[in-house]
């Protein structure tokens, strides 16, 4: 190369290296050049839509939404703070301003975030016009929500400011926003929270907004929330928990035909209100910490307790199925059930028959006798227990027992069905017989159920052999219900082998020495069944689980009271009038209704703390 | 003749002074895009720094004319005493100098300030024309050597005392002078090693330098011994020594950083290098100035569209990043068409210089062509963030008139000597 040309030569090779590299930058780059949103320049503005309203199945208005007033900080606004007049005009002591303060400045000087949540609106009213002397503070409004029917807590949930942990795993969320957490607001978040809308916004440097990113290209409307009508019949379900009163339990109601929860209430309950507002989280704390009542535990879908008698029902069916017995075979009882030679092999029962029964007579009898003969029968149609064993639990757990029921409800327990296994795993030589397990037959021993499982499991018989998974959204706006929710599931039991039991549920209530003769509703045929189940910590449990009318069926019911000594003190009552509430509108026993609503087990609770302190 | 003589617009170069024009206009829009503020639009608002840009270039117009009246012949014959006096503005900013930026670079003249370094440019190309120029003048001389490399020392030295190293970089332009008249190769070849190796040195250590070199060192012996055998038999000791030179280089470039130097000068050497993650200042200014390119586009965002110009994201974006603005508003068709303008503007300058039948006038023309291509390639290269930030004005582009005039000055003399060259026999 000459000399003089060196100098030209490096002009144009710098130029075509600039030039690619602008190509580079500016064709190359700026494809995926949309990072430019999450950068400094671009602020984000968030549009949030109002979250969807919910409904009862008549169209009363549980769940609706507030305004509500947040305190809001900008640290390095805050100018000439008079303290102490700031401090009364919003009642926190100068500690908590100066905590609060602290906080705001670790998450950011510039950034606004939350000095004071909640405040209400008499609060808001008050402050609104003292607000301007307060630099580096403003108030921002919120929706939050409204319960104008306090009832079903725990059906309804809470919404609660999202966590860490969420925020990381879905990037929906940002810091601060409200997130269903319990009942419906969370296994219907998407639905009822709908889309926020976004909104990118320019600004220089020193974080001055100068107008619409991009004119607004990556900005979106906010797609409102969906409001959802539940199956939940709110005046049965407030009757329900005035009934349960001063009582633990659970009560869950279930329309057979589709598999609508119609109640499902909880005891202890709580005000839904208590969620919402400056006090949510004092309130959400001292009913968390409550170990004694545990209010928080939604007994109707969690509590698992062994049924008791009305598992007999499983048992009569199973039998009848496996062809070991006839609605004729008979079974004569002596008080009781000797199922081995040992002196502790025997089973009480308070039938007081004493002359051969019929499986009509054993069931509105509740004869443990009858219904042990029947299962041993079933486990020992096989040739070893282990075979019998998984062929009965295959027929129980076809009613929905033993597992999930898969539905939309927040929370649940699988309960539990015993099978082969089970047995071989608590008698590792596997040397256990029919007799070892002979308790399932009366619901005890190794069976545990959920009031929800138990009140399907009484759908079910009442749709002599099917069930629709139960479920609490009857209606979303614009959206089909689930198809697992309209699709019947089928039990191993003919619908031939269910009339015969059927006959000797609606003898439980309506022959006059059925069990539960005294909870009789006169005009509706209610097919029920007691139950009193056997627990280590106290009193029995009282049970009772219920259907009617006995043709074409409207409702099925389970009642669970905690230590309420037997299945037709306290839930045969309950499960009787809410049936009659339910299909009549209103009840004609003002007196069992009175002991009911005035009815107290507070001091058999009481009981056990006190036994429990002085363990 | 004589008044043709007296036409002082007779012979000069007018595409040459439509490239001025041209890119002038085109730099004054970028700067009104990148200060201009939505409560104050007008083009003539003195608060404004656009308002001042065409102050500078209204006054730049008597300058023109001030050097286009005097004759050709003063700028060869007083050149010493152009550059000499130019020193000695230099110096005396030691005493009555302004801090600006923390460089003590310019004089204060009430609500306006004076950068001298930006006309010394023009007096060290006089200087250096004058120089080559003269009869005895052969660079295969070693003291010819000396004389020219003094030349270029002292205004470097004295601007990077400021401290303005920047600027006194733009001194290196001249080695494109030398070489084209006649300095030789090996000159550039140990300038680059040099270079190599002390920036390898700053930013991975003497060790790592020192291992990397003697593999190098040791893969070209291997080369001679095979390739070229009669070469190694002569010059094997030579390569060797080669490499003792540098090993004792690398050693004092260490000994010179880590115990000479204070921390402040240490400071500077790596944010210079890119060595110390400076995300606040200096690597945000890339960052900034990098994604605001980008932003541009094909076609860019047009003129006043520029989101990130419009935020005010780049930190001095009307002065040394102002090539942002143009990036971003006028995207890749634009940049490029400036880039391409800026291209046939020098090269033009090197086809009139190599025209010059004087040799005073060609060394000047091919320094100034140097000059604008260096300070073309450092201050581009460094917004398109392919250098390190060297805090240098895009010549006509950047917001200042100290700039602005001493690019006007370097170029108008050279117009003036070409204009001239029909007097040459």
């Amino acid at each position: 190369m000459k000399r003089f040309n060196l100098l030209s030569f490096s002009v144009i090779l710098i130029s075509v290296i600039y030039i690619a590299r602008l190509f580079y930058l500016q064709l190359l780059e700026n494809d995926y050049n949309i990072p430019t949103l999450n950068s400094s320049a671009v602020k984000v503005v968030y549009d949030y839509p109002e979250r969807g309203y919910i409904y009862d199945r008549n169209g009363i208005l549980l769940v609706a939404n507030q305004a509500s007033y947040d305190i809001m900080i900008v640290p390095n606004e805050v100018k000439h703070l008079d303290t102490l007049e700031f401090c009364n005009l919003l009642k926190i002591t100068k500690e908590d301003l100066i905590k609060k303060t602290e906080k705001a400045i670790r998450y950011s000087t510039r950034i606004p975030s939350i000095f004071l949540a909640q405040l209400s609106k008499t609060d808001y009213a008050f402050l609104q016009e003292k607000m301007y002397k307060y630099k580096g503070f403003y108030i921002q409004k919120r929706s939050i929500r409204e319960y104008p029917v306090k009832s079903a807590p725990n059906v309804l949930g809470y919404i609660s400011e999202v966590n860490e942990g969420l925020i990381a795993k879905n990037p929906y969320y940002q810091i601060g926003e409200l997130i269903g957490t319990a009942g419906i607001e969370k296994t219907y978040e998407e639905v009822l929270r709908g889309t926020k809308g976004v909104k990118y916004i320019q600004r220089n440097r020193f974080n001055k907004e100068i107008g619409s990113f991009k004119n607004g290209v990556f900005d979106t409307l906010p797609v409102p929330g969906k409001d959802i009508t539940l199956t939940i019949d709110s005046k049965l379900q407030q009757y329900g928990e005035a009934l349960m009163a001063n009582k633990r339990g659970g009560i869950v109601a279930i329309e057979p035909s589709s598999g609508e929860i119609l109640a499902l209430i909880s005891m202890p309950t709580y005000d839904p209100n208590l969620m919402v507002g400056r006090e949510r989280s004092a309130n959400f704390t001292k009913l968390y910490l409550d170990s004694i009542s545990r209010p928080l535990l939604d007994r109707g879908l969690q509590a698992q307790y062994p049924p008791g008698s009305p598992f007999k029902i499983i048992s009569a069916l199973t039998a009848l199925q496996e062809n070991v017995i006839t609605p004729y075979t008979t079974t004569t009882c002596h008080g009781g059930y000797k199922y081995g030679s040992g002196a502790g092999s025997f089973m009480k029962c308070h039938c007081e028959t004493g002359y051969p029964i019929d499986l009509n007579v054993a069931i509105y009898r509740s004869c443990n006798s009858y219904f042990s003969n029947a299962y041993r029968k079933v486990i020992e149609k096989y040739k070893t227990p282990y075979e019998g064993m998984n062929v009965w639990n295959k027929h129980v757990e076809s009613f929905g027992l033993g597992n999930y029921l898969n539905n939309d409800l927040a929370v649940g327990q699988k309960g539990n069905i015993p099978d082969g296994d089970y047995y071989n795993r608590v008698y590792p030589n596997g040397r256990w017989r029919a007799t070892a397990t002979i308790s399932n037959a009366i619901g005890q021993g190794e069976v545990l159920t959920t009031p929800i499982q138990l009140a399907n499991m009484t759908a079910t018989v009442a749709n002599r052999g099917f069930y629709f998974t139960p479920h609490i959204a009857k209606h979303i706006e614009g959206v089909p219900l689930d198809k697992k929710f309209t699709t019947p599931n089928y039990t191993t039991i003919d619908k031939k082998y269910f009339e015969p039991v059927i006959e000797g549920l609606f003898n439980v209530v309506d022959n006059p020495r059925g069990t539960a003769h005294w909870s009789k509703v006169e005009g509706i045929d209610i097919c029920g069944k007691t139950g009193t189940a056997e627990n280590p910590h106290g009193q029995d449990h009282s049970i009772f689980i219920a259907f009617a009318p006995k043709d074409n069926p409207k409702i099925a019911i389970a009642v669970f009271v905690e230590n309420g000594y037997w299945g037709s003190r306290w839930a045969g009552p309950i499960a009787t009038l809410m049936i009659e509430n339910y299909l009549k509108g209103k009840t004609n026993r003002p007196l069992v209704e009175e002991r009911m609503f005035n009815g107290s087990i507070q001091e058999e609770y009481n009981k056990q703390i006190q036994g429990n302190l002085r363990h | 003749m004589r008044s043709k003589k007296n036409n002082i617009f007779l012979g000069i170069d007018w595409l040459l002074v439509l490239f001025y024009f041209i890119l002038i206009f085109l730099g004054w829009l970028n700067i009104y895009a990148a200060t201009v503020t939505e409560d104050e639009y007008e083009i003539i608002n003195l608060s404004s720094e656009y308002g001042k840009q065409i102050i500078w270039i209204g006054l730049s117009v008597p300058i023109i004319l001030l050097i286009l009246m005097f004759d050709a012949k003063m700028y060869e014959k007083y050149a010493s005493i152009i550059y000499v006096t130019s020193l000695i503005s230099l110096l005396g900013l030691f005493v009555f100098g302004k801090n600006i930026n923390g460089a003590t670079s310019w004089y204060g003249f009430g609500i306006f300030s004076l950068q001298p370094s930006e006309f010394v440019k023009a007096t060290t190309a006089l200087a250096m024309a004058k120089l080559v120029s003269e009869k005895m003048f052969n660079l295969k001389n070693l003291e010819t050597q000396i004389q020219s490399i003094l030349i270029l020392f002292f205004p470097a030295i004295l601007i990077t005392l400021q401290p303005d190293p920047g600027s006194a970089l733009v001194y290196g332009a001249f080695i494109f002078v030398l070489y084209r008249e006649g300095l030789p190769f090996y000159f550039i070849t140990v300038g680059i090693t040099a270079l190599i190796l002390f920036i390898s040195t700053l930013i991975f250590g003497y060790f790592i330098t020192l291992i990397a070199s003697l593999v190098l060192f040791f893969l070209i012996l291997i080369y001679f011994y095979f390739y070229r055998k009669r070469a190694f038999k002569r010059g094997w000791l030579k390569i060797i020594g080669i490499y003792i030179m540098s090993a004792l280089f690398i050693f004092s470039i260490d000994f010179v950083f880590n115990q000479v130097f204070e921390q402040r000068h240490r400071d500077r050497f790596n944010i210079l290098l890119g060595k110390t993650a400076d995300t606040k200042s200096i690597g945000y200014n890339t960052n900034q100035s990098v994604t605001t390119i980008a932003n541009g586009g094909f076609f860019g965002k047009g003129f006043l569209e520029g989101e990130r110009t419009k935020g005010d994201f780049v930190p001095e974006q009307q002065t040394d990043y102002i090539f942002t603005t143009v990036g971003e508003e006028w995207g890749f068709l634009g940049s490029s068409i400036v880039i391409i303008l800026f291209v046939l503007f020098i090269l033009r300058i090197i086809q009139i210089a190599e025209r010059q039948k004087s040799k005073f006038s060609r060394v000047y023309g091919y320094s100034i062509a140097a000059i604008f291509f260096t300070h073309f390639t450092i201050n581009i290269g460094m917004v398109l963030g392919l250098l390190p930030t060297i805090g240098i004005p895009l010549p006509f582009f950047s917001y200042g008139g100290s700039a602005l005039w001493g690019f006007t000055v370097l170029l108008f003399i050279f117009i003036k000597l070409d204009a001239n060259r029909i007097y040459e026999w």
